[in-house]
């Protein structure tokens, strides 16, 4: 309980923990500190910020896909107009093709009539001499009646 | 010592050796370990209060000094680690103790504290924790400490630096010139000498003022060294008074048990009182030393 140097020694230690304390302890730890409340402030600034970018992103994405929706609208719509267009196209081409293949067909078939006809009338003027001949018997000369044998034929 | 005492009151009718030795008791744990030069002229540590008494101011506590040597280096030790690890990321456990200790002080200081000093901060960090844990100390078993060492050989040992008046006016000195750098620094030499001679009463009650300001001065550091250890040297006492109810102990007697259980049920009392004392002291030390650099920096009228 008597005072002595002891107080001197007190002293002395105390100023030293003080020193000690300033330099290694508060510096430091209140340098994070300070660095940790820039960072949180930092990540709610971001957050506040990716709030509002994603809201805008929200806003724009729906506005693309209305204008997505009207486009495709105005594909389908052209796309139906094409296709009856085509359809038509094509139903007036095949009505001009089949016209013609009618008409071709009409060609041949007169075509084939001529002929057919053309090969009846030879084959006819043969079987009626043949008949003619066979009803006069041998008294009909070919070469003799030749010409009312032409006229018969074009008569057929 | 307890079973000396216990010894001792077997003896029967011997009241008046019992009290002397409940004396020597209280005395033993009230007397420091000091380094000096003993009355033969060598270097030693004193055996008794009188060979301390006679050491002188040339003389050191030990106990005292190791302690708060100890407790000081063991507090900034786990502050310089939690200090040097320290990053804005995530906290461990130690980082995140101390971080939560250096914003209370930091926003205890930021309270009584208005001008700006970076030296504050660590001054009251450093007074509050040092103080803290050296109060703390009391709630060690009064006779655990001074039991090891006196099976070590070593006569005394009081473990709580509190209660050693050097280390109190150490501090409170130590507070005491930063107040009076500060005044001087802040409002200069005059304007200092001002404060002290020039109000409340005018320039024609120079004397009177110099004497009212000038006890208000002193009274600073001198109240709050004997506050801090009025505190602890009365709460160490009243540990050393409840813990010779049980030294007391003659058997199984009814008042003997009855001492006994009364010392367990009081030490268990006052020692969770002496939590709030202990911390109390450290934080009111701490204040009283932020609040007395504050008038320092102020231009008071």
């Amino acid at each position: 309980m008597n005072i002595n140097a002891t107080l001197l020694a007190q002293l002395i230690m105390f100023a030293m923990f003080v020193w000690f304390c300033m330099a290694f302890v508060w510096t430091p730890i209140v340098a994070a500190l300070d660095a940790r409340k820039k960072q949180i402030a930092d990540g709610l600034a971001d957050a506040e910020r990716a709030k509002h970018d994603l809201e805008l992103a929200s806003k724009r994405s729906a506005e693309i896909l209305r204008e997505a929706k009207e486009k495709a609208g105005d594909i389908v719509a052209n796309g139906e107009k094409r296709a009856t267009e085509i359809v038509e196209e094509a139903k007036g081409q095949a009505k001009v093709e089949g016209d013609r293949i009618i008409a071709g067909a009409k060609a041949e078939i007169d075509q084939e009539v001529f002929r057919a006809k053309e090969q009846l009338r030879t084959q006819v003027s043969a079987i009626a001499l043949a008949g003619a001949g066979k009803i006069l018997g041998r008294e009909i000369d070919a070469k003799a009646h030749n010409d009312l044998l032409d006229k018969l034929v074009a008569e057929i | 010592m307890s079973s000396e005492m216990a010894g001792a009151a077997e003896v029967a009718g011997a009241a008046h050796e019992a009290a002397h030795t409940s004396a020597e008791y209280i005395k033993h744990h009230l007397q420091n370990l000091t380094y000096g030069q003993l009355p033969d002229g060598t270097w030693g540590v004193a055996h008794s209060a009188e060979e301390a008494k006679a050491m002188g101011f040339w003389a050191l506590n030990l106990d005292t000094l190791i302690m708060s040597l100890l407790l000081g280096a063991v507090f900034m030790f786990m502050f310089y680690r939690a200090g040097k690890t320290a990053s804005a990321g995530v906290p461990n456990c130690l980082q995140n103790f101390c971080e939560w200790a250096l914003e209370f002080i930091d926003n205890s200081v930021r309270g009584s504290f208005s001008g700006k000093n970076a030296m504050i901060g660590p001054l009251a960090l450093t007074i509050f924790f040092w103080v803290f844990s050296m109060n703390l100390m009391d709630l060690i078993p009064i006779d655990w400490v001074p039991g090891l060492m006196a099976m070590m050989g070593v006569p005394f040992f009081k473990v709580v630096p509190s209660t050693d008046p050097n280390a109190t006016f150490g501090m409170a000195i130590g507070v005491f010139a930063l107040v009076l750098y500060y005044s001087v620094k802040m409002k200069g030499l005059g304007g200092f000498m001002g404060e002290l001679t020039l109000q409340p009463f005018g320039k024609w009650g120079m004397p009177v003022n110099f004497l009212l300001e000038g006890v208000n001065l002193i009274a600073k550091p001198i109240s709050l060294a004997l506050r801090l250890f009025g505190n602890m040297y009365a709460g160490e006492m009243i540990f050393i008074l409840i813990a010779l109810m049980g030294g007391a102990w003659a058997g199984f007697t009814m008042s003997g048990v009855t001492l006994f259980g009364s010392q367990i049920l009081l030490s268990l009392g006052w020692a969770i009182f002496h939590i709030l004392i202990v911390t109390l002291q450290a934080f009111i030390f701490m204040t009283l030393t932020v609040v007395y650099l504050d008038m320092a920096h102020q231009e008071h009228h």
